[in-house]
């Protein structure tokens, strides 16, 4: 997805519980934040990888249980992040990735979570094969001049 | 969540207090689902002044709510909705059908 050189990388694996939901958007963002990202990037990445690690869980594995993998790199200009699970698989990609179109309606999912996945990240590809499991590739770029202005801010108060 | 009953004006209001995604959004949909039939509200409000994170799972849980306060012949608000929230309830076509107002308070004065 990105040419750039890869400036730290990490890996994480965990059963597709719903609870660790919320434990992976959290270590997504903590790694995330060696970036210096502003906090709307931050709440970004966090949703965005919420859907995705959602999606793992109630659509790859459904009734059953699996391992979610997440992995994670820096880049010099943002962070590239990787969901993949060894569940059911899409079967038609471009129409899962229709806003509002769900197979769970009577789980009360809204159909928004690719949607709101192309939106709060500037790249986004679905790899799928039905029967072996899905991959999620997101880019999100960290704007650098905003993280400068930060730091410069962050000293000058220091020698306060 | 914490529940807020208004017995003289028929009100119910849900304040969520929870990261808001699929895992604690069961769990809240039961509660709140159980609160509209006991008390048989006019109006329900989910109030997201505390919500600190939320997903899709958020568009689902308040879209379903609105069927059952519909089906319980009670209308349905949203209230402190933070920008990105906002957008997302903007991208999913829920603000069409659910307003968004500014205090429930002014509400009940009218």
């Amino acid at each position: 997805m990105s040419s750039q050189e890869v400036k730290n990388q990490m890996k994480i694996e965990f059963l597709s519980k719903s609870v660790n939901e919320a434990f992976a958007r959290i270590a997504v963002a903590s790694f995330a934040s060696q970036l210096d990202p502003t906090i709307e990037e931050i709440a970004d990445i966090k949703t965005a990888v919420s859907e995705a690690v959602t999606n793992a869980i109630i659509h790859a594995y459904s009734d059953t249980e699996g391992v979610v993998k997440i992995s994670a790199k820096l880049l010099e200009n943002g962070i590239e992040i990787e969901v993949s699970d060894n569940g059911a698989g899409i079967e038609n990609i471009e129409e899962a990735r229709q806003p509002l179109f769900t197979t769970k309606g009577n789980l009360e999912r809204s159909g928004m979570g690719f949607t709101i996945m192309e939106n709060f990240m500037d790249e986004l590809k679905v790899e799928s094969i039905v029967g072996l499991g899905t991959k999620i590739t997101m880019y999100k770029k960290i704007q650098k001049i905003q993280h400068l202005e930060n730091r410069t801010y962050a000293l000058s108060s220091n020698n306060i | 969540m914490n529940v807020k009953h208004f017995i003289e004006d028929k009100l119910l209001v849900f304040e969520i207090t929870e990261e808001l995604d699929h895992h604690v959004s069961e769990r809240i949909r039961r509660r709140a689902d159980y609160e509209i039939q006991r008390f048989m509200p006019k109006k329900v409000v989910f109030d997201f002044n505390r919500v600190v994170f939320m997903d899709s799972a958020g568009i689902g849980l308040v879209i379903g709510r609105y069927k059952t306060a519909r089906a319980f012949g009670a209308t349905l608000e949203l209230m402190n909705v933070t920008d990105k929230v906002k957008k997302m309830f903007e991208m999913s076509g829920v603000l069409k059908i659910i307003p968004i107002v500014d205090a429930y308070e002014e509400k009940i004065a009218n």
